[in-house]
């Protein structure tokens, strides 16, 4: 037997800025995405939607649109297989509406034509016959006992109270404030899209843009009437989800099309739908009161939050229970009473949107702390690393901290970064307005504040959270190549890189091949909670290391240890093994919330730099600064990207990203009039990434994905203060908010702590 | 929907001639949102993007020098902003209102035709058009038509153009450095505006120009605002650089904002659209005064 050559350095390891597979697809425009599919001989599929946010359904009639052109099926409530619900965490909607409506754009009927044209045309042909009732759009006004019952299980999703310490407590330094968050929405690129195939066994096989094939599954076969075996699911190219692609859209009703016509079925929202097709992050009203001592140690919290859930549950229950376990920052705060409600109403659904929960109350908790420090007439900065979390020190549901770097080191290191050098002002775009020409200096005024936050990583509270890996280790042309299957969903994050890098790390393999994700494998769980990289990246990492023994074993077997050979000698069999992977179990939620419900936490600071124009309203933010424990960066660009993606999406909401309603219909389904950030709004992001490794983690290697969308927005909207001085208790900040200085006001009265359900009108 | 392509400007006044449900189409980038959105459905399109005639761009030589003088300057209906942009509008304000018009993308294929035909309220060239009194050429098989755009324009999203006529260019006279455009929104690019506003002061020709867009039903023109800057020119002289001072120019923004007929919708109050269009008149008219 002959020694090893040493082996050539692996490319694209661990730690390394490898490049991703499919950015040259995605920007040369070849990339397939879940819209681009196509089949011969399918049928397009379209949904009438209601117009009304609450109604009943007096008669449907079909006939004329039935007798269209191209026309080959219709389907409403009537024509479905079974009365299964459907629903995230609660099956509470039907597939289809029958006998009521909830909300402007739920899915009624369902067309299937020859093409797109012929299936717009046949929706406007289907008549629903209305009697609208009146509709229940204030979510305050639905918790209040005489308010219409929207469910017949009452108006409440979720009640969660989190009771730490003294309830009581008392303080010398007191603040309150009210704080509203308007709806914001995911706005992915890429719109909601599938095609559905019949299969010859009465099955269907469903190729879709999702973050969770296996809960999809767990939905759609139930509606179907069919066993889990006989729907099968393969991930098409996703454009981008951001919790959207959490709940089911689309999904039921291609596979119902596609099995009534016996045809492929494909179905793609346009823009407009897509805004009433999914869920949007859940508007927020919250009443926060915060006692300190005068050295300005933290004494208590007390909060009441209540959150719009809209017409149906989706993740509202988990959305309500982050919102209450984070509700108090990332602070050491001995007593707090969080009560966090989430309620049924006539407007959209909401559920899932990064920063979960977290982002809601975060907006709240950091304005307060800086009206805290103005009362104490402390440094903002210092106020905050004062009372940051460290391990060993308690959140508020008396869980510890864990594996973090301590806060007051983000913090101190987010506020000691380069600074922005001084505005432009002889380039317009760079000024508040950007090309509008609107100011070269009148008016403006800089701001600089900093704001931290935190959440969990992985389900919480009980839930069995796993992942799925199979890891192939095969000779192929002399050269080992290593195949890596989960039914992890890489929805842009860099999941598939992630998998690759760590099995190349561990495999010492040059060649790893991630495969397409589908059913055929259990669940790796959502691209969701920060959580892949941890469980996905953990699933994949057990595998390879199971894969990994069988190689020393078979070197071992011939005497060797497994650094002698070449990997390839050792596959004259190829080595397969599949790893189920779970996090630590959590635990379930009790009466006060006083449990170790999470996996563990992310932190991080963000620092906004912005110019206001004051005379105008309009804002330029000029820098964004950020620390974050990441514990291990296994792709440093991913994780930049995911820190200045994430960013973009606080800037978002901080000044201008919201889903207007009004009576429980959008205003602004477009982008023409739902403003996304532009690279001419989008400042340059300093990132300084903190790797503080958690022992549970692949590598250390916490997620990322939503810190930065949790302090960055009230980052910069206490930028926007301290240029302005005005309140801006409300985000999106509109121009009126800093002009006439606008302050929200929800119109109920309600003591921070108290149950929102016996609020009192303020008038 | 069939497309008959055109190369010459004879042949598709033909088209449009021939074809009484006709729609021209050059950038598409209006009108291929109408088709999107369900709004407009179109049965026969003349595509005019390949007609040179509709290119032609006369800014003058006088002008890059900087001149006033009797410069004529016109501008084709197929022009689109990339053009104006690189090779100069013959207006500042019209250059800045270029700028301003969506993204790369759309300014590459956007033309000055399109937005004149659209008439929409936030048409970003519309004020400025109506500020310089621009004349809007129109063309057919049966001859030629020039409008002023003041009466051009008639309401939102409508105009007098005839469905068999092409919007052949835009003229007015060179009015000199003195002009600027402002256009307030919520983002810092891509964004209809909010409110806009072009300013021109022609000092060869004694001549105030105002406008507003998105602040009414169609481009409103500011006469009050526009007679009280011209007396204020009057009487300091036009030639002698100056600035006016605050109450001058507050006066100026209130009767500017007085002249708006805003209302209140998903881009915004018409209590900020007055405030603003206020604040950015006087601006304008801070930055202008000292160009004469
Ligand atoms: C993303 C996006 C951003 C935008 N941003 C802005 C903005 O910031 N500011 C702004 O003002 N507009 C904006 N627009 C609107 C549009 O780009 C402009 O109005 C543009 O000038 C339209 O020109 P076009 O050549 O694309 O017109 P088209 O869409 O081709 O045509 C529009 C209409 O004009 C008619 N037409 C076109 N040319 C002629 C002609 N020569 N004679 C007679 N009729 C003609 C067509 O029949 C059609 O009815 C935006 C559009 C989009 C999609």
């Amino acid at each position: 037997m002959t020694l090893a050559p040493p082996r050539t350095r692996l490319r694209g390891v661990v730690g390394e800025s490898a490049p991703r597979s499919d950015a040259p697809p995605k920007t040369q425009g070849s990339f397939e995405y879940a819209s681009d599919l196509a089949r011969d001989g399918m049928l397009h599929g379209a949904t009438v939607r209601s117009p009304h946010a609450r109604a009943r359904i007096v008669r449907i009639d079909t006939s004329a649109a039935r007798a269209m052109p191209g026309v080959v099926a219709v389907l409403t409530s009537a024509d479905l297989p079974t009365d299964e619900l459907f629903g995230l965490m609660r099956r509470d909607q039907l597939v289809l509406a029958r006998g009521e409506v909830r909300y402007v754009g739920e899915p009624v009927a369902l067309v299937a034509a020859e093409d797109t044209e012929q299936a717009r045309l046949a929706t406007k042909a289907v008549k629903v016959e209305y009697e609208p009732l009146p509709a229940v759009t204030d979510p305050v006004a639905a918790l209040q006992s005489g308010a219409p019952q929207l469910h017949s299980f009452g108006n409440v999703i979720e009640d969660v109270r989190v009771v730490h310490g003294d309830p009581k407590a008392k303080a010398d330094i007191v603040v309150s404030g009210e704080y509203e968050i308007g709806m914001q929405d995911q706005a992915p690129l890429g719109p909601e899209a599938g095609l559905a195939i019949p299969d010859a066994d009465g099955g269907v096989t469903l190729h879709i843009a999702t973050q969770w094939m296996h809960e999809d599954l767990g939905q759609i076969a139930p509606c179907l009437g069919l066993p889990r075996e006989k729907v099968r699911l393969v991930l098409a190219g996703v454009g981008g989800a951001f919790g959207a692609r959490e709940d089911v859209t689309l999904q039921i009703h291609l596979c119902l099309l596609a099995l009534a016509t016996r045809k492929p079925v494909r179905m793609v929202y346009g823009r407009e739908e897509s805004f009433y097709g999914h869920v949007h992050r859940h508007p927020a009203r919250l009443w926060y009161e915060h006692g300190a001592k005068r050295d300005g140690t933290l004494v208590y919290v007390r909060a009441t939050i209540v959150l719009d859930g809209g017409a149906y549950a989706s993740s509202s229950p988990a959305v309500v229970a982050n919102a209450a376990c984070f509700g108090a920052g990332p602070y050491r705060v001995p007593n707090a009473v969080i009560h966090a409600v989430g309620a049924y109403t006539d407007n959209p659904p909401t559920g899932a949107m990064r920063g979960f929960g977290a982002v809601q109350s975060c907006f709240a908790y950091e304005a307060q702390m800086d009206r805290l420090a103005k009362a104490l007439g402390m440094d903002p900065v210092e106020l905050r690393a004062k009372n940051a979390l460290r391990d060993g020190d308690e959140i508020i549901t008396s869980q510890p901290v864990e594996g973090s770097e301590p806060v007051a080191n983000l913090i101190r290191r987010c506020a000691a970064m380069r600074s922005p050098g001084e505005p432009d002002t002889s380039d317009p775009a760079a000024m508040p307005g950007g090309v509008g020409n609107i100011t070269r200096g009148e008016g403006v005024r800089r701001g600089t504040a900093l704001a931290a936050g935190f959440k969990n990583v992985c389900y919480s509270h009980g839930f069995d959270d796993y992942s799925t890996a199979r890891v192939r280790l095969v000779r192929e042309r002399g050269e080992p190549v290593a195949y890596v299957l989960t039914a992890a969903a890489e929805v842009g994050q860099g999941i598939v890189l992630v998998c690759e890098q760590i099995a190349r790390s561990v495999l010492e393999v040059q060649r790893v091949v991630v495969e397409t994700p589908n059913t055929s494998i259990d669940s790796a769980g959502s691209s969701s909670a920060s959580r892949q990289t941890w469980m996905t990246g953990g699933a994949v990492l057990a595998a390879c290391r199971e894969v990994r023994t069988e190689l020393e074993r078979r070197a071992k077997a011939r005497g060797r240890a497994l650094e002698d050979f070449e990997v390839a000698d050792l596959l004259d069999e190829p080595i397969e093994r599949t790893v189920k992977h779970r996090h630590r179990p959590t635990e379930a939620r009790n009466e006060t919330t006083q449990n170790h419900g999470h996996v563990a936490f992310l932190f991080a600071a963000h620092r906004a730099t912005v110019d206001v124009d004051v005379e105008t309203g309009l804002v330029k933010v000029v820098q964004v600064a950020t620390s974050q424990d990441v514990g291990k960066a296994i792709n440093p660009v991913a994780v930049v990207g995911q820190l200045e993606g994430g960013i973009a999406q606080g800037l978002g909401l901080a000044v201008m990203e919201e889903l207007q309603l009004r009576d429980g219909q959008i205003r602004n389904a477009s982008f023409t009039d739902y403003l996304l950030p532009t690279m001419l709004d989008m400042p340059p992001v300093v990132c300084d990434i903190v790797e503080h490794p958690h022992r549970d983690a692949p590598f250390g290697a916490k997620g990322v994905g939503e810190p930065p969308t949790i302090s960055s927005t009230p980052a910069i909207v206490a930028a926007i203060r301290a240029a302005t001085g005005r309140e801006l208790n409300r985000v999106p900040v509109r121009p009126d908010d800093i002009v006439f200085g606008t302050v929200a006001r929800s119109g109920w009265r309600v003591t921070p702590g108290d149950d929102p359900r016996k609020a009192a009108r303020t008038e | 929907m069939p497309v008959q392509v055109v190369r010459h400007l004879d042949e598709a006044l033909d088209a449009l001639a021939a074809m009484p449900r006709a729609e021209p189409i050059a950038g598409g980038t209006d009108l291929m949102v109408e088709i999107n959105f369900g709004r407009r459905r179109v049965s026969d399109v003349v595509a005019i993007d390949r007609v040179d005639e509709l290119k032609e761009l006369r800014t003058g030589r006088e002008f890059r020098v900087g001149a006033g003088g009797d410069t004529r300057i016109r501008v084709g209906g197929g022009v689109t902003y990339t053009q104006l942009l690189t090779d100069g509008a013959g207006s500042v304000a019209l250059w800045e209102a270029s700028r301003t018009v969506g993204s790369p993308q759309i300014r590459n294929a956007g033309t000055i035709g399109g937005n004149l035909a659209t008439s929409s309220p936030a048409g970003d060239t519309l004020p400025v058009f109506a500020a310089l009194d621009a004349t809007v050429v129109l063309r057919s098989r049966e001859g030629e038509r020039r409008v002023k755009f003041g009466e051009f324009m008639t309401g939102p999203k409508r105009n007098v153009r005839r469905r068999d006529e092409l919007v052949l260019a835009a003229e007015w006279d060179d009015a000199g450095p003195a002009q600027t455009f402002i256009k307030v929104g919520t983002r810092n690019a891509m964004v209809i505006a909010v409110a806009s506003l072009a300013f021109v002061i022609d000092a060869a020709r004694r001549r105030v120009g105002i406008a507003l867009g998105s602040c009414g039903p169609t481009i409103i023109r500011a006469a009050d605002a526009e007679r009280f800057a011209q007396g204020w020119l009057e009487e300091r002289g036009w030639d002698r650089p100056r600035r006016p001072t605050e109450a001058e120019r507050g006066e100026l923004g209130r009767l500017v904002a007085a002249a708006a007929r805003p209302i209140d919708d998903v881009r915004g109050t018409a209590a900020y659209r007055r405030h603003v269009l206020a604040v950015i008149a006087a601006r304008a008219f801070d930055r202008l005064a000292v160009m004469t």
